[in-house]
């Protein structure tokens, strides 16, 4: 299954500008795209069209070919795991019933958790280093501790695509890189294709194998790092200055060094 | 484990407040007495007593107060807000509007089925209401829906209070003691009507389990786990709303059970639906029946209103929950 967009035009309200506008692009099977842009870029809006939670005004989004708001929420779940940036957890809930909650899809609102889905349980918990903290409650985890929880539950549903929303906004380096290392250890043993919404470029740069540039709702560019990760479409696109070089072992960094693109208008 | 053990401390509570309900009264019958009258083998005053007056007020009271419990547990679950309660999004005053438009017009005295079916009218109304303005789009704006139904809540009081002042004396004490709920009077007929919405009604709201704890994560992070965000959200508001107006309609407005049973049961065994709906309906039912009872011992000859009595048992047991809970 990989999921395909097709001259995608969103808009919030009728009166405001497109979130996004005639976006086309295919996320292939067990690549690991990075939705790169400004604030305001559309990076959320898109991830949130291919999950079928916001509809275009125009354009077509599959998942398989089959249209993503046309297949029923526990099928596309079990199918597609999503890891938000604006969640909330409104009462007390445990780290292991809370990781439980992505065997929703395949068990139903009702029915009691098969030995199958518990093992799969203990296996994310495990995966996330979460089995000595899984009767704790999710509310008193750190920062990176409930980041950890969020995977484990969405990896949990058994998904072949997972969808992360800056995934590692609220976490130090120490824990975005080892954030970041989990999910690619999970790729390589999976297959899994994962869609990565996320601002930081070096990041990026360094798990992603492929990009897509956002700006003002456009698609800028997209394609691997040589396509996407140069210094004009980066300026062009972030408003601002950039050095961009190539590190031994860690491929391109983007370090941004002033207000103003050089050359660029003021 | 401890699992089973919520359920037997919540059935043995109801348990013992069936049997106060049954034992206990103006009228001394002796329990053995009492037993007889059950089985239908005393006198005729006695059997009248115990089958005719304690036993249906028992079961209604249990029937209710289950009801309430989990009319509030999925609302709390709806709204996110764990102060959410059955009256909120203005059932209750809703109802309180039919029941009055029906005492002013005389309809009171009848009490069988007039009193009942204004209040139910009058609650139905108040819930299309509020539905139809949160609709926005085919979404339901959890948001707009708590804020419409304060409002509407608001404006039915008003209402209330308007024809209450050209109201006479009598249909004022009257309207006040509805207000106030009562488990007075409620016949067996009555029951089955409340039994055949609300033990389905609670069922149902049971099934929602694993969909109700989704909601609790945020709409967006619920739908990413399978649930189908809008339509629980429908049939969550329209079952917690139709529960809460059946149980107005014959019992008038009982506060602080909707409330605080979901809320202790909750903070004392955690939040799963799966388990907290049938947890509440337990709760609930065990909470009502012993408050109903000290409701008709504690006053002698005049009875207090019941909704005085599950403020009065229902807050202090709250705020020590809260403080025992928030302490570290």
């Amino acid at each position: 299954m990989s999921f395909e967009l097709t001259s995608v035009t969103v808009r919030y309200s009728r009166s405001a500008r497109p979130a996004l506008t005639d976006i086309s692009h295919r996320f292939a099977p067990g690549t690991h795209t990075a939705i790169l842009g400004p604030n305001g870029a559309g990076k959320s809006t898109l991830l949130r069209v291919l999950l079928g939670t916001v509809r275009p005004e125009s354009g077509r989004v599959t998942a398989g070919g089959q249209p993503v708001t046309a297949v029923p929420r526990r099928r596309f779940a079990r199918e597609v795991a999503f890891v938000s940036d604006r969640e909330e957890i409104s009462f007390p809930i445990g780290v292991r019933e809370y990781v439980a909650l992505g065997r929703y899809p395949h068990v139903g609102p009702l029915a009691p958790l098969r030995a199958r889905d518990e093992g799969v349980v203990e296996a994310s918990l495990e995966t996330f280093d979460l089995a000595r903290l899984a009767s704790r409650r999710v509310a008193d985890l750190s920062a990176g501790e409930r980041q950890r929880a969020r995977l484990a539950r969405a990896l949990a549903q058994e998904p072949g695509h997972l969808l992360l929303d800056e995934p590692t906004a609220h976490l130090d380096p120490g824990h975005q890189v080892e954030t970041l290392e989990r999910i690619a250890e999970l790729t390589a043993k999976t297959n899994l294709t994962i869609v990565h919404v996320t601002h930081d470029v070096n990041l990026a740069s360094r798990f992603a194998d492929r990009f897509v540039l956002l700006a003002g709702g456009r698609l800028r560019a997209a394609g691997p790092a040589g396509d996407v990760l140069r210094r004009d479409r980066l300026e062009e696109a972030f408003g601002c200055a950039f050095h961009v070089t190539n590190l031994d072992g860690l491929g391109r960094v983007a370090v941004p060094t002033g207000r103003r693109p050089r050359g660029g208008v003021a | 484990m401890t699992r089973g053990r919520p359920f037997l401390v919540l059935a043995l509570l109801l348990l013992a407040g069936a049997a106060a309900a049954l034992f206990t009264g103006p009228a001394r019958i002796a329990p053995a007495a009492v037993l007889r009258a059950l089985a239908g083998e005393a006198d005729e005053a006695t059997v009248a007593i115990v089958r005719g007056l304690r036993l249906p007020r028992l079961v209604a009271a249990a029937l209710v107060g289950a009801s309430l419990s989990v009319s509030g547990a999925v609302f709390q679950a709806l709204l996110r807000n764990p102060l959410a309660e059955p009256y909120l999004l203005g059932v209750s005053s809703g109802a309180a509007l039919g029941a009055v438009l029906a005492i002013l017009a005389g309809l009171g005295g009848t009490g069988v089925v007039a009193l009942p079916l204004a209040a139910l009218a009058g609650g139905l109304g108040a819930i299309a209401i509020v539905f139809a303005v949160s609709r926005v789009a085919d979404r339901l704006d959890t948001h707009v829906l708590i804020l419409s139904g304060v409002v509407v809540s608001a404006f039915f009081g008003a209402t209330i209070t308007l024809l209450l002042t050209f109201a006479p004396e009598r249909a004022l004490r009257s309207a006040f003691f509805w207000t106030l709920g009562s488990l007075a009077g409620i016949s067996w007929d009555g029951i089955a009507l409340l039994a055949a919405w609300s033990i389905p009604g609670c069922a149902a709201a049971w099934s929602l389990g694993r969909a109700l704890d989704a909601l609790a994560l945020g709409e967006e992070t619920a739908a990413s786990v399978g649930t189908e965000v809008e339509r629980v959200k429908r049939v969550a508001f329209l079952l917690a709303s139709l529960l809460a107006a059946a149980t107005v309609s014959v019992a008038g407005v009982i506060g602080f059970v909707g409330l605080v049973v979901p809320h202790a049961v909750r903070l004392l065994w955690g939040g799963a639906h799966r388990t907290l709906i049938p947890l509440a309906f337990l709760g609930g039912a065990a909470a009502l029946v012993l408050a109903d009872t000290a409701a008709r011992a504690a006053g002698g000859p005049v009875e207090i209103p019941i909704g005085v009595v599950t403020a009065f048992l229902g807050v202090p047991f709250f705020l020590l929950l809260l403080r025992r809970r928030s302490a570290p």
